[in-house]
């Protein structure tokens, strides 16, 4: 066990179908200010998360070009939890399952997340002080 | 460590994936060493009934040669050493209660779901 806390969390949601994962991310924030060690397994839509060709939109409806919509990216997310997270001394390792990856061709993730297994998971749960599963609903 | 995986949210996305996505990960995380038992409540409770043929899915002249045998996934967890456990109330719910079910599987009360927990280090609500 590292002298950091250690948190570990499991999420399942793809990216803008549902809330879950952005809850997820409010927690990881208060982690990453803390300094605690952050990891994240994504499994199935997860894996899009940290996608890294999403690019952001104007809309229309909002009457806003695309510099001014500023559209959330996660990918943004997952890269300023990183930082956050190594500028108070702790870090975010994200490990995206790696067959999930392949059946939905998003191998292109931003740098820092690595490709891994179900191994990982339970690894990194066994390593953490608590896990926190969101599951698709 | 010891887990507790819940599953109740049944049927996602199984005829795209083979499989149950949570029970394929517990054989995946079994295999890597991991020391876990199954709770299935909700819809999931179905995944113990025998006789289940998901297969015959075809779009086109696209057919579906391998479809998802979710009963042999969870009979192979218990063949591998993991406990299963499944709600007697929520099989009983959906008219399950007097359904063949498959060997080694156990049954258990709502009322017996905390003393399950509490065995367990950590629960893992998929």
């Amino acid at each position: 066990m590292a002298d950091n806390k250690t948190l570990t969390f499991a999420l399942m949601d793809a990216p803008y179908e549902s809330a879950r994962s952005t809850t997820a991310f409010r927690m990881m924030d208060i982690a990453a200010r803390r300094g605690y060690d952050i990891n994240v397994f994504a499994y199935e839509g997860a894996v899009c998360v940290p996608f890294s060709k999403q690019a952001p939109h104007p809309n229309a409806v909002h009457g806003r070009e695309v510099e001014e919509e500023n559209h959330p990216l996660p990918k943004d997310w997952v890269a300023a939890l990183m930082r956050e997270a190594e500028k108070n001394g702790g870090k975010l390792d994200w490990v995206n399952c790696g067959l999930c990856v392949d059946e939905r061709g998003v191998a292109e993730a931003i740098e820092g997340v690595r490709r891994g297994t179900p191994g990982d998971l339970w690894q990194m749960a066994g390593d953490s002080d608590n896990t926190l599963v969101i599951g698709t609903r | 460590m010891k887990v507790l995986q819940v599953i109740d949210c049944a049927y996602r996305a199984t005829l795209e994936e083979q499989d149950d996505t949570i029970i394929w990960i517990t054989h995946a995380m079994k295999g890597a060493g991991a020391h876990l038992t199954v709770l299935l409540g909700g819809n999931a409770t179905n995944y113990v009934i025998r006789g289940q043929d998901a297969s015959g899915l075809s779009f086109g002249d696209w057919r579906q040669t391998e479809p998802p045998r979710i009963e042999n996934d969870v009979a192979g967890l218990v063949e591998k050493g993991v406990k299963v456990y499944v709600l007697e109330e929520d099989l009983a719910e959906r008219g399950l209660g007097n359904e063949p079910r498959i060997d080694g599987v156990a049954l258990i009360t709502r009322g017996g779901v905390p003393s399950l927990m509490d065995a367990h280090d950590q629960v893992w609500h998929w």
